[in-house]
């Protein structure tokens, strides 16, 4: 029996379901299907121009495992591209990281618990704070 | 405010911070309203599982309210969220103990 997967750490789900190329006759609905990590691991690369180290360290995972989930991502999109077909985004292997903060002064993450009423940052007590999270 | 536990290598004040949470060797408690600080060893640092699920338990037990470190195991992050607990991640590994307590007190 192979090992269980370690669970990806993804700071924010896509802020979208899928995407759908328009302008083709290739009408067949087989669509791609992009997993929450694979995304993940293109946006830290590719967005935030991290390199595969810094960022296999975000998602909570070695980098040999973070180097081959950023290619799958990379082939995905390549053959929804050249094949016309629909990418859609599928929960995966991931654990999502609810209600953390970033301080933009400092770059500190942090959460903010229930009991708490001060949103500034707990280090520089800076109030530039962002939301990690969409929806 | 309150009790706050940062995660470092060693027992004094120049100790470096410790990324881990469930690993570090020693927990340094900082009161802020006193100014003390106290250096907690952690026993279960070297155990072969469940470290981040112990040291949780311990600052639960502890009643601290903001912890700083520098990543939250799974388990770990369920438990104190539960009880309330602030939850500070710090990227810079090369801070000392001292340096960190210097930023709370500033501000």
């Amino acid at each position: 029996m192979p090992r269980k997967k370690r669970l990806r750490k993804v700071v924010a789900p896509p802020g979208f379901k899928g995407y759908r190329p328009y302008g083709t006759n290739n009408n067949q609905r087989n669509t791609v299907e992009l997993l929450y990590e694979e995304y993940e691991a293109l946006k830290l690369t590719d967005y935030d121009l991290m390199n595969h180290k810094e960022a296999s360290e975000v998602m909570g995972i070695s980098r040999p495992t973070f180097a081959r989930i950023y290619e799958n991502a990379r082939r995905k999109i390549a053959m929804a591209l050249v094949e016309t077909r629909e990418i859609i985004t599928i929960y995966g292997n991931v654990w999502m990281d609810k209600n953390w903060f970033m301080c933009n002064n400092c770059q500190t993450r942090f959460t903010i618990p229930k009991s708490m009423t001060d949103n500034s940052c707990p280090i520089c007590s800076s109030i530039k704070v962002e939301s990690l999270n969409f929806n | 405010v309150s009790k706050v536990a940062i995660t470092c290598a060693g027992n004094k004040s120049s100790s470096l911070f410790d990324r881990r949470f469930g690993r570090a060797a020693w927990y340094c408690l900082f009161d802020d309203i006193s100014g003390t600080t106290t250096y907690i060893k952690n026993e279960n640092c070297d155990d072969l599982q469940q470290t981040g699920i112990k040291a949780s338990e311990k600052m639960i037990g502890l009643e601290v309210e903001k912890i700083i470190s520098g990543d939250f195991g799974p388990f770990a992050m369920d438990l104190l969220k539960k009880f309330n607990i602030q939850m500070v991640i710090l990227q810079d590994s090369q801070l000392t103990v001292q340096e960190i307590i210097n930023k709370l007190i500033k501000k």
